[in-house]
Parts: structure tokens; C-alpha cells; sequence
């Protein structure tokens, strides 16, 4: 089996908040994250599929196939986008990096799977150099 | 749903490579310049990653405050400009960076609640690291 990974950069404001909790509870958890006005990173996403190298290619995918795909699915959606207000698994899911590594696991997971071969193995998303979540596709 | 939570921290410290259990000669031939006797330090980043179930309301896994504070405490304010050598838990074996990840593995399980401790990555330069994910890992 090998790993192979796709980094890939977006930019992209969000703000915390809990609709069902008072302005004060949502200031004592967030902190500075509960600014309504949002902020913004710099985020870096790390795609990680996994399989077999395919016996006449070499690959485990086309890597230009894995870029156009995130391109598609993810970075047409969330680059240069307010994630509560303009990407609509936000809604109602607050976008910590912790959701966004899920989201973004529900985004390319189909189309990783229709394609055969390899198997969507790890999502991390870096919201700074420093602090990064991920998801594996686990329970 | 089980997610993970990683953050980064850094910290300066020095440390010799040097066991009791091996002569001078033995030593020097296993540690290299390592074995120099007054030491030498590097810049550590230590990568914490954290498991757990992404809690509904707050859609995080851990605190980033909470996390911070226990890193900080336990680890960062321990090691952070210090002789390695120098501390109780390297008195009984050498502070090579395989014996400090599994060290700082230990002070930091059972502390970053409600979250698992899952992996901890020491990297003691840019070209290498040490990772530790407890006995079964």
C-alpha cells in the first residue's frame, strides 16, 4: 500500500459561533474566534489517498486527476469564500478546522471511490503553520 | 465522529549524548560529536496530536486554550531553556530526541481532555523527527 499526498492552498474568513448559546457563552468559549465581523487564514490541505501502485502507469492516481478534483470539489467552494456565509455545510456546522477536515473528506470521498483504485486515506487541513486537524473517515 | 488535533510548539534546549553503561571510547564512537562533553542544543518543535469525538456544540475536539495551557505547563516551562541532561527523568537514561518524545508522550497522557492523546512528533532539526504513539502504537 502507499500513501500519497496532495497539498493544496486556500484562503478563505469564518467566525465561531452557537446559535443556540448567549453572545456571552459564545465570547467564553470562542474567545477572539466569536468576532462576528469573521477572520481569515491561510489554509494549507493535505489530501492523502492510499493503494497499489497500477502495474502499467506506476501510480496510485494521476496526480493532475487528484489536483483537479480538490480544485473542483473543494477549492471552487471555500478559496476566497466567507465559509459561514457562502459554503453551505457551514450553515449550521460551525467551520472549525476539526469540521472542515469532515467536510472536506464528504467532498472528494465520492469522487476518490467512483474512480477505482485508491481509497481516500487521511484529510488534514492547516489553519496556520501551527494548527491543523484531520479526519480519517472514522465513526 | 472521530477527529484529530494537532498543534505545534517549540522550544531551545540543550543535551550531551552520553551512557553510563559505555566507555569513553564506546561513546565517542556511538554518539559521534553528540558525545562532545559540554553539550550541544537545538531548536526543538514538538508536533502534539490529540483524538476524540468533534463535540456538537462546539464542533472542536479540544480546547486550542486548554491544550495550550497543558503543553505549557508541562512541557514548554520544563524544557524550554534547559540543560536536558539536567533534568530528574534524564538522569536514568539519555535525553536523545527518541527518549524525549516518549518522555513528553508520557507527561502529556490522560491531560488533554476530553480529547486522547494520540501521537506525539519531536523534531530536534529540520531533517529529523521522532514520533511516539504510546506502547500499542
Amino acid at each position: 500500500m502507499i500513501f500519497l499526498t496532495r497539498r493544496a492552498t486556500f484562503s478563505a474568513s469564518h467566525y465561531y459561533w452557537n446559535e443556540a448559546w448567549s453572545a456571552v457563552e459564545n465570547e467564553r468559549v470562542f474567545g477572539r474566534c466569536a468576532n462576528r465581523n469573521g477572520h481569515g487564514h491561510n489554509y494549507t490541505l493535505e489530501v492523502t489517498v492510499a493503494g497499489e501502485p497500477d502495474p502499467v502507469t506506476g501510480f496510485v492516481v494521476d496526480l493532475k486527476w487528484l489536483k483537479d478534483v480538490m480544485e473542483r470539489d473543494v477549492m471552487a467552494a471555500y478559496d476566497h469564500r466567507h465559509l459561514n456565509l457562502e459554503v453551505p455545510e457551514f450553515a449550521s456546522t460551525i467551520p472549525t478546522s476539526e469540521n472542515i477536515a469532515i467536510a472536506v473528506w464528504q467532498r472528494l470521498e465520492p469522487a476518490v471511490t467512483a474512480a477505482g483504485g485508491a481509497q481516500l486515506s487521511r484529510v488534514r487541513i492547516y489553519e496556520t503553520p501551527e494548527i491543523f486537524a484531520e479526519y480519517r473517515g472514522e465513526a | 465522529m472521530k477527529a484529530y488535533f494537532g498543534r505545534r510548539y517549540r522550544f531551545s534546549a540543550s543535551h550531551r549524548l552520553h551512557s553510563e553503561a559505555l566507555s569513553e571510547a564506546e561513546n565517542r564512537a556511538t554518539y559521534g560529536k553528540c558525545n562532545n562533553p559540554h553539550g550541544h542544543g537545538h531548536n526543538y518543535v514538538v508536533e502534539v496530536l490529540a483524538e476524540g469525538e468533534v463535540d456538537a456544540a462546539t464542533g472542536m475536539v479540544v480546547n486550542l486554550a486548554t491544550f495550550d495551557e497543558v503543553v505549557r505547563i508541562r512541557i514548554i516551562e520544563r524544557f524550554d531553556h534547559v540543560n536536558l541532561n539536567l533534568d530528574p527523568i534524564f538522569t536514568a537514561e539519555v535525553p536523545t530526541t527518541e527518549n524525549l518524545c516518549r518522555e513528553i508522550f508520557r507527561l502529556l497522557t490522560g491531560t488533554i481532555e476530553p480529547a486522547n492523546l494520540a501521537q506525539v512528533r519531536v523534531e530536534e532539526t529540520e531533517n529529523n523527527f521522532f514520533e511516539y504513539r504510546g506502547e500499542q502504537g
